[in-house]
């Protein structure tokens, strides 16, 4: 049995439907992400997780338990906000000591769970001080110790990066996932950077309109994305749409627009004549300036319409003469040269048959 | 060099009028005050000539008289517990009040503040008066009392020209005092905190008694001064709907001016009030600023 089950969690806002039948298993110890844009239910999802919000259809159960007629402060989750919500008016010692003196844990005992929870947040040292006397990484991780010091069974976080600036974001995402792996319990993380989904989660629900659009693993949902919208969303992509114009054993050609035919593996059944995208990822396509010495399985030629130089890698804008735009990206990892590549040279695309994902839509 | 001189000519011709009105009607006033309590008093009245056979008389006669008849002390006492006691009820009833409107939605929130402030449009001394309207042993209200008093084999209770009433208009007249700052500084609060107090175990009362109130204590002691300062020293009120037994500070100090004519004692109970009143109110902000850690602190609660 999971340790958290959301079953079937409907919730309605007038004629607004922000989260859609929505059923997610989450087991113990689980780093879990719920992905998505803005107004996609994530939020809402995990604010009725929380219990500040109630399904109006479905149930969301803890340890087989229906959670539905405990307040939040009933519930054993804690939830770290976007905004810290740290108290203003209390010390960092205060804030943390909190939900101790509401659990009513003897007040001998407090000071050294306190003291334990600042060690693990790797903020010993910062008691006496108040929330304003921190920086923004500081005051997350209290945000962070005050939510663990219970011992809660599952971690609610929502978006509690968003306000870093991007390196020390980077620095925050580490040490959670050691803080998850060291206190063992389990996280349920909200975003909408994909990046971070991918960096941090075990598992993620990438969530549009109030659905979930794919629930997996984060090199599947990068690798195999089920839907145009997964694909679109998790990184850069190649939507190349067309319909399907041949298949032999798991080889199906699909005739696209502007390009050609082009070829993928899948385990798809789809049948010929059917509509169905290839997703590409920019890494996967190889490009050089003479025709690849070997014959590879999908091979075009176009001109370089624009560039953007990123330090460690270029992003290449290729036009094909039938005005299909596709987007590759190359290392520059060669010593000796900055790019390879100006705009207007002509060059040769090519990938190998394995290197898309088909999607059946 | 004429922009600079410009600029500190402009900032003059800013502040120079207020500052004037300032000196001509409160400090002069006051100094005059602080002058006359230092004089005796005339045969008929007002000041005994200040040079008297070619002396100065300045003397502390009056100040000797405050501090040996308990009287003016004790009522000083029942003033200060009167304005206590109208701070606390209006306390009491403003806050649930200014949570009420912090809280309503945005449409309903201007009209409801209007309505608390909508008394300030009739003047004040007329809604004292109408406070003896109601309370007038022939109203509804003293009727029902008694009514219900005569039930239980009670004397009826005048409750015109009593405490009763001095207090009841009091914590009428100052309710709105108390309910703007509260109000200015409960609608600033964060609904993440209490859903944060919420999620890590508060229930409704603890949120209230750990988080809400603690963030509203500039509210609550400003509402504080804005009460108790003016009723402190108020004398209308008691003037009109007290008894004799009613009378507090600020009637004595009119009766000193206007009946009794005693200008230089008038002026030691009027410097008593206003020190009085200084200090309490200093005390206060200390008292703030301690609860509320850090000045900073107190400031970033605020915001």
């Amino acid at each position: 049995m999971a340790l958290l089950e959301i079953q079937n969690v409907t919730r309605r806002f007038g004629d607004f439907t922000a989260v859609d039948n929505v059923s997610i298993d989450i087991e113990a110890g689980e780093f879990f992400t719920l992905l998505g844009p803005s107004g996609c239910g994530k939020t809402t999802l995990l604010r009725m997780i929380a219990g500040f919000d109630l399904p109006d259809g479905g149930s969301i159960l803890l340890k087989g338990e229906d959670l539905v007629d405990r307040p939040p402060e009933r519930r054993p989750m804690r939830m770290v906000f976007q905004s810290y919500a740290l108290f203003p008016h209390m010390t960092v010692e205060s804030n943390v000591a909190f939900p101790l003196q509401m659990a009513k844990v003897p007040a001998a005992d407090i000071p050294a769970k306190v003291e334990a929870a600042l060690e693990d947040v790797r903020l010993t040292g910062f008691g006496k001080r108040y929330p304003h006397e921190l920086s923004g990484g500081q005051r997350q991780r209290v945000a962070i110790g005050r939510a663990l010091v219970t011992h809660p069974s599952v971690l609610l976080l929502d978006e509690p990066l968003a306000a870093l600036d991007a390196k020390l974001r980077e620095e925050m995402q580490i040490e959670l996932i050691n803080l998850q792996k060291e206190v063992g319990i389990t996280f349920v993380y909200v975003t909408h950077d994909q990046t971070e989904a991918l960096a941090l989660s075990h598992r993620i629900a990438v969530m549009n309109k109030g659905r979930v659009e794919q629930l997996d693993e984060p090199s599947k949902i990068y690798g195999f994305p089920k839907t145009r919208f997964v694909a679109d969303f998790i990184g850069h992509i190649n939507l190349l749409s067309g319909s399907v114009s041949e298949r032999r054993d798991s080889v199906v050609t699909i005739a696209v627009d502007g390009l050609g035919p082009v070829r993928v593996t899948t385990a798809s059944q789809l049948p010929v004549g059917r509509p169905g995208t290839i997703a590409l990822r920019p890494e996967k396509i190889r490009i050089e300036a003479t025709a690849p010495a070997d014959s590879p399985d999908n091979h075009y030629r176009g001109t370089v319409s624009e560039l953007l130089y990123m330090g460690d890698v270029t992003v290449y804008k290729v036009a094909t003469p039938g005005g299909t735009r596709i987007e590759a990206l190359l290392a520059n990892s060669q010593s000796g040269r900055a790019k390879f590549f100006e705009v207007g040279d002509a060059v040769e695309m090519s990938w190998a048959v394995d290197a898309g994902h088909f999607i059946e839509e | 060099m004429a922009a600079r001189t410009a600029s500190r000519l402009g900032r003059w011709v800013v502040s120079g009028p207020p500052l004037l009105y300032l000196i001509v009607f409160f400090a002069i006033p006051s100094l005059i005050m602080v002058l006359a309590s230092f004089r005796t008093p005339g045969d008929f009245g007002g000041l005994a000539p200040l040079i008297e056979e070619g002396k100065l008389d300045l003397n502390l006669d009056s100040y000797a008289r405050f501090f040996s008849e308990s009287v003016y002390a004790q009522i000083f006492l029942k003033s200060f517990w009167y304005a206590l006691a109208t701070t606390l009820f209006c306390l009491l009833l403003a806050y649930p009040l200014a949570s009420l409107i912090a809280r309503s939605s945005k449409r309903y929130r201007d009209l409801l503040l209007l309505l608390v402030i909508l008394p300030f449009w009739s003047n004040f001394l007329i809604r004292v008066y109408a406070w003896m309207i109601i309370l007038g042993p022939n109203a509804a209200l003293a009727r029902t009392v008694n009514g219900v008093l005569a039930w239980f084999g009670h004397e009826p209770v005048p409750l015109l020209f009593s405490a009763f009433a001095v207090l009841v208009c009091l914590v009428y007249v100052h309710l709105p005092f108390m309910v703007l700052p509260l109000y200015a500084n409960l609608e600033k609060h964060d609904q993440a905190l209490l859903d944060a107090a919420q999620d890590l175990g508060a229930n409704a009362w603890k949120r209230f008694w750990r988080i809400t109130f603690p963030l509203s204590l500039p509210g609550v002691y400003a509402g504080a001064a804005l009460v108790f300062i003016p009723a402190f020293g108020i004398f209308a009120i008691p003037d009109i709907l007290g008894g004799p037994d009613n009378s507090l500070i600020g009637n004595v100090i009119k009766q000193q001016f206007l009946e009794t004519r005693d200008w230089p004692f008038g002026s030691v109970l009027s410097i008593v009030l206003t020190v009085t009143a200084l200090v309490l109110a200093g005390l206060a902000a200390w008292v703030a600023r301690r609860n509320l850690g850090t000045p900073s602190s107190a400031k970033e609660s605020r915001a």
